[in-house]
């Protein structure tokens, strides 16, 4: 298996999916003659040329509803929003507009289009940069909502995306993008609506999804030496529609549940997920589900404060001391 | 409600620059009405601005904080002379490439190269960054990030202004490319329904990111002005790198905005920097960027209209120039030593108490 960073493993995805179905665009800010700001498009305008690879203005509120119209009418779009921050111009047609339409169409309409790109804080952009959309998203019938953690379930995901008729948000990560992993050639795709368990364990099941996930991955063999506990990790890697059995049947075994997001735990998707997991088992559970989120404040500038209010490894060891009374 | 009647002021219409065979010439200062006094301060402050934000992207560099940085350079003319049209009560509102049109409405620098080191002495107490700087203070009210989302909220400091039968404008500082932002039109719209003194003031620099305004809009790179014409608005053009040209073009154009009267300015300018400070600019020539470095700085032409009509010599600029470059280190130094904010304010301003 080849070697990509993260950009690469999604550039792959839209490169096979745009030579496989000629329905398939890509249109955003920057996406064609620049090569997309994080150069995720790479050499997509060069190959595809101008129909194909579209540069917009900055009209969000607008380029999100063409991508729904054309949707409608037959095409399979790709939006890419140079980052959710300025995805949530968008949000009236994608609330509005691409959530509803198969419903209130009483069936008549797919809505086979993909809103992408980075989601979450990256370093020291402050508030109005910095805005995790999962929440917001997965509240909406009508939406699917998935968020990648590895190079390898970007490609397979974001192809997947690309394939489904229903509209797909999907969650990059700037701070992610050159992230490196083993990726399969050729056509790749991982089902949505399903989960995987990273790491098998007994004691605690993790359960967390993309820029998080991958911090806790690295946090995991200090929590087996320094608390000699052995953790299940569990990545839903689709929030919405979420696979809500991996985790409880995960429960089951470990009768405990940690999550651990960075986005804000209000009315969040790990709240969600711990609410289920109270219904679900509630008789399997030894302790009360746990949640790791940032703290309740738009997103800080300075260095210091924005560390202060995200989740660090010291908070997902301390939930894991906490939820196992040591 | 009925609309006033208003004029349609088209003032001189510059060419855009890069047209241009000689280099940009403005008014001369000979039979203008100004003091060598103003020009010379308003060179002084072009300087301090060049320099200041040369000494940003040298922070930067050295990774002394991090972030988005978008830089002004080039750009001074029109921060300078639009501002000293205002007075210190006008409200401001701007985008995120304005540590200097903060400096400009009276925040200190130190306050704002703070703010950039994420200090707590910052003038958005570290929590906003170079994208966000403010004063309520110093009616400075923001450095927005989200492109054309204070094109609103100007229009609601200008329904205050009348609300309150204030006599003050709003200046709402635009990029070329935020002109192709819905919310944009909706704000042109009911400022002009309303009848608000707001002055829209497009920065043209002719790019939006790596985008050059003319992919994005059919009405000519340097029309933008025309955006105004949807709502029968009043609209003028003037070269932003004269920064004489711009101070009387600016002062005439307040006049009417303070009556309440809303216009649309569109200022013919160019940044020689990146879009931020990661864009290493491929998509435009060198030889573009140095013909507006060579042909239309608005420092070197005030320099050396200056030094023509005898009011200054080189000298005397090249010591300044190394005054205001000590000033700056000196700046950047306190900056540095200054203390991050306590933890304990992150969870501060998130509710009023
Ligand atoms: C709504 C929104 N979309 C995209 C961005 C990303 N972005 C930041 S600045 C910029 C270009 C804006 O260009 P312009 O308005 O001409 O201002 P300039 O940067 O030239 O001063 C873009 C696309 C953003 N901040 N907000
Ligand atoms: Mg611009």
């Amino acid at each position: 298996m080849p070697t990509m960073t993260f950009r690469e493993a999604l550039l792959d995805a839209m490169h096979i999916e745009m030579q496989r179905d000629p329905h398939v665009f890509l249109m955003g800010e920057e996406v064609a003659e620049y090569d997309g700001a994080y150069k995720v498009s790479k050499g997509l305008y060069k190959q595809f040329g101008s129909m194909r690879v579209v540069d917009t203005p900055i009209s969000e509120a607008g380029f999100a509803g063409v991508g729904v119209g054309a949707a409608m009418a037959g095409l399979r779009p790709i939006i890419e929003m140079m980052t959710w921050n300025f995805g949530i111009q968008g949000f009236d047609q994608i609330i509005n507009h691409a959530a509803k339409m198969r419903y209130m169409s009483g069936g008549q309409f797919d809505m086979p289009l993909v809103f992408r790109g980075p989601n979450g804080a990256a370093h020291m952009l402050s508030s109005q940069h910095s805005q995790y959309v999962e929440a917001m998203l997965v509240n909406i019938a009508g939406l699917k909502v998935v968020c990648p953690s590895n190079p390898a379930d970007g490609k397979g995901l974001l192809a997947s995306s690309i394939r489904d008729n229903n509209c797909v948000i999907f969650l990059e990560s700037e701070m992610m993008y050159s992230h490196t992993g083993d990726v399969p050639k050729g056509e790749y795709l991982v089902p949505l609506a399903k989960g995987v368990i990273r790491q098998q364990g007994q004691d605690v099941t993790l359960v967390s999804w993309g820029k998080a996930l991958w911090k806790v991955m690295g946090y995991l063999s200090d929590i087996e030496k320094q608390l000699g506990i052995s953790v299940e990790v569990i990545d839903p890697r689709t929030l919405q529609p979420l696979d809500i059995e991996l985790i409880a049947n995960s429960v089951r075994k470990t009768h405990r549940l940690v999550v651990v997001e960075e986005g804000w735990g209000f009315a969040s998707v790990g709240s969600e997920i711990a609410a289920h997991i109270t219904q679900l088992c509630f008789d399997d559970l030894d302790a009360p589900p746990f949640r790791v989120s940032s703290s309740f404040v738009p997103m800080p500038y300075a260095e210091n404060l924005e560390h202060e209010v995200m989740p660090q490894k010291e908070d997902v060891l301390g939930a894991i001391k906490h939820i196992s009374y040591l | 409600m009925t609309a006033k009647k208003t004029t349609k002021t088209k003032t001189s219409a510059h060419k855009p620059a890069s047209t241009q065979s000689s280099s940009s010439v403005g008014s001369s200062t000979k039979n203008s009405k100004h003091s060598a006094e103003l020009w010379i301060s308003m060179l002084k402050e072009m300087i301090f601005y060049r320099r200041f934000e040369e000494r940003v992207l040298a922070a930067y560099t050295q990774q002394k904080f991090s972030g988005f940085c978008h830089l002004h350079i080039g750009q001074e003319g029109l921060c300078v002379g639009l501002q000293r049209a205002l007075d210190a009560k006008d409200y401001m509102i701007s985008g995120y490439r304005s540590h200097t049109q903060a400096i400009a409405k009276g925040i200190a620098p130190l306050a704002v190269f703070s703010e950039l080191f994420g200090k707590a002495s910052g003038c958005s107490g570290g929590k906003g960054g170079s994208m966000h700087m403010f004063s309520k203070d110093k009616r400075f009210y923001g450095g927005h990030g989200i492109v054309g989302g204070q094109a609103p909220i100007a229009v609601g400091m200008g329904w205050k202004i009348r609300y309150s039968k204030e006599q003050h404008v709003v200046v709402c500082y635009l990029g070329d490319a935020a002109m192709n932002q819905g919310q944009v039109f909706e704000a042109m719209n009911m400022a002009a329904v309303w009848q608000l003194p707001v002055l829209f003031v497009i920065e043209n620099n002719l790019y939006g990111m790596g985008t050059h305004i003319g992919r994005t809009t059919t009405i000519g790179a340097t029309q933008q002005y025309k955006r105004a014409l949807a709502f029968d608005m009043d609209h003028s053009q003037v070269n932003g790198q004269d920064v004489l040209t711009v101070y009387d073009h600016m002062s005439k154009t307040i006049k009417r905005v303070r009556k309440g009267v809303p216009h649309l300015v569109e200022a013919l300018t160019y940044r020689y920097k990146g879009h931020s400070v990661s864009d290493p600019s491929l998509y435009r020539s060198k030889e573009e960027v140095n013909s507006y470095k060579d042909d239309h700085d608005p420092i070197k032409t005030l320099a050396k209209r200056l030094q023509n009509d005898g009011i200054t010599d080189e000298d005397s600029i090249r010591a300044w120039d190394k005054e205001i470059k000590a000033e700056l280190k000196s700046i950047e130094a306190q900056a540095d030593k200054a203390a991050p904010p306590d933890k304990a304010l992150a969870y501060h301003h998130v509710y009023s108490q």
